[in-house]
């Protein structure tokens, strides 16, 4: 067994596999398929300051190893979180992170406020790069000014570990990535949903009620994975790697290639349990080839 | 209700019509119990253009030979692939999932209870007729389809209630659309279960609130992971967005924003 332990700023991960916002639920909904304890942490379904519905059906569309969604962060608030949530989860024995959405800076920041106050949840995600809604998320997320800004005001009200969620939909996603470490982010996760389209051709009408969506899913890994890579060469901070992981070769890839934590996210749709087996192939890749503990490696690609 | 993740074996895989087949999967363990409306998420595997999993209802189980019965439509590469399976192939399924239609219960045995089915709609029926049945009811069935051809397990329907039929080009039964049956003008219903394509639903809802009959729907929105995690697969309801997977898919058409 290799030491698997990994940490993001703070925050210590008996593992470096977590699960990724908007897939995985609040936790509870796969408890039947896997044991939660086993996975590094568990980033909980995007949440807001205000109740949001979400967008109108249809929200998918499966695509080429992949799927598009338009949910529009449909969740019941930041109260109803803490209040009826949050104690169904607090004592899993994993980290509980909230992935954390606002409109204006102003609902960013507190929304961040109210989930400071969880003293189970150890960070928070900070979801600039939402495709999906017309107001905030990716808008922030998209340039170097909008970024700096939401993640400064967050930093001053959020003291625990914060990791910002960077878009992929960006020219040059290191410059986003060295802004929100400017302004005291703790780590970045990277990436989240590239902007798509589908389109019923006998219909002539587009599948989704929103026209575009955010596609995931093993298409978009080569993307994601490039990303990490240029994002490792230009931060210091720690970079939580996601984007079409599925399986623990997939894993090792972003690790190597600088994560220094994964999230799965799609997968988990097709396989529920992929999260922990994805565990035992990290640690199984780990004692065949003589690593001691998974740090060794990170941004360990040759090139 | 547990949930699990389960490679089941292919019993049998019946091409009953030319775009249908009926999987019959079993288990060495004694299959999870399931209650008629829940579906199943099936893993395709050897389709390349076939991502996710596929939703299918509940046909019917078999208790005694421990099978779980799925009516497959070959809609598209995922379920043409799935009638390819042969027996003794292995098919990695997560079940059961979902809410089912509401049992009346069983001292109401004189109920007039209605199960309408249209196309692959159909499949939870004949679970529902079957499970009606075993608790003291006398299901009718209303089946529709295109023609003769298309209205599939007449001999299974048959072993659980009285079987009324439509056709649209009256090949068999009575020709129209399932609304149109001369049973709906004969006979008043207490319940009427239904599900189909959503202008039959709509049609049937139509009806039921017409005569002020209560009437559970089972609809098939689009979804990914079929167990409440994606959010892909809401319905506008009373309640706002509610998941199809989890909170239906079957509902009681007073709870949904349909225009009847």
């Amino acid at each position: 067994m290799a030491n698997l332990n990994v940490n993001i700023g703070n925050l210590q991960l008996k593992n470096p596999v977590m699960t990724a916002s908007g897939t995985f639920g609040y936790g509870i909904e796969f408890a039947d398929f896997v044991d939660l304890t086993q996975i590094g942490g568990i980033f909980v379904k995007g949440t807001t300051i205000e109740h949001r519905e979400g967008n109108p059906y249809p929200r998918m569309a499966e695509t080429p190893a992949g799927m598009l969604n338009a949910v529009g962060l449909q969740n019941k608030g930041a109260d109803y979180f803490a209040n009826n949530i949050y104690p169904n989860i607090k004592d899993i024995d994993t980290h509980m992170i909230v992935n954390v959405s606002g409109s204006t800076v102003e609902t960013y920041v507190e929304c961040a406020e109210k989930i400071a106050a969880l003293d189970k949840i150890p960070a928070i995600e900070l979801n600039i790069s939402c495709p999906n809604v017309k107001h905030g998320g990716m808008a922030f997320g998209v340039t170097c000014a909008g970024a700096a800004e939401v993640v400064r005001a967050v930093r001053k009200v959020y003291p625990k570990t914060l990791i910002v969620k960077l878009s992929p939909n960006v020219t040059d996603v290191t410059e986003i990535a060295r802004a929100v470490e400017a302004e005291g982010a703790d780590a970045v996760s990277l990436i989240n949903t590239l902007l798509g389209m589908a389109i019923d051709a006998e219909k002539r009408k587009p599948i989704l009620s929103t026209v575009t969506g955010g596609l995931s899913g093993p298409c978009v890994k080569p993307i994601a994975l490039r990303m990490v890579w240029q994002t490792y060469n230009a931060v210091k901070i720690p970079i939580i790697g996601l984007g079409g992981i599925s399986n623990w070769k997939d894993a090792v890839e972003f690790m190597l290639a600088g994560s220094s934590a994964i999230q799965i996210g799609t997968y988990n749709f097709v396989d529920p349990a992929i999260s922990v087996k994805t565990v035992e192939g990290i640690n199984d890749y780990l004692v065949k080839h003589g690593f001691k503990s998974v740090t060794e490696i990170i941004g360990a690609l040759e090139v | 209700m547990k949930k699990y993740l389960l490679d089941l074996k292919v019993a049998d895989n019946v091409r009953l019509h030319p775009n249908y087949c009926l999987l019959k999967l079993t288990s060495e363990e004694t299959l999870p119990e399931m209650i008629p409306g829940q579906f199943v998420e099936v893993r395709v595997d050897g389709s390349s253009s076939t991502f996710l999993r596929r939703p299918i209802s509940v046909n019917y189980v078999d208790k005694d030979r421990n099978e779980l019965w799925l009516l497959v439509q070959l809609i598209g590469d995922g379920t043409r692939r799935m009638a390819e399976y042969r027996q003794g192939d292995t098919m990695n399924v997560v079940l059961p999932l979902g809410n089912g239609f509401t049992i009346p219960d069983s001292d109401q045995e004189e109920k007039n209870l209605l199960l309408v089915g249209g196309g692959v709609g159909t499949a939870p029926m004949l679970f529902l007729g079957a499970v009606l049945k075993s608790k003291g009811f006398h299901p009718i069935f209303l089946l529709g389809g295109r023609t003769k051809n298309d209205v599939l397990q007449l001999d299974d329907f048959a072993k659980f209630g009285d079987v009324c039929i439509t056709t649209e080009d009256g090949s068999l039964g009575e020709k129209g659309f399932v609304t149109n049956h001369s049973i709906l003008n004969t006979k008043l219903f207490d319940t009427i279960y239904t599900c189909g394509p959503k202008p039959m639903m709509v049609a049937v809802a139509k009806y039921a609130a017409g005569k002020d009959i209560s009437c559970e729907v089972s609809l098939e929105n689009t979804m990914a992971c079929g167990f409440g995690a994606c959010l892909c697969c809401v319905e506008n309801t009373v309640e706002g967005h509610v998941c199809v997977c989890t909170e239906g898919p079957v509902f009681n058409t007073r709870k949904l924003k349909w225009q009847i």
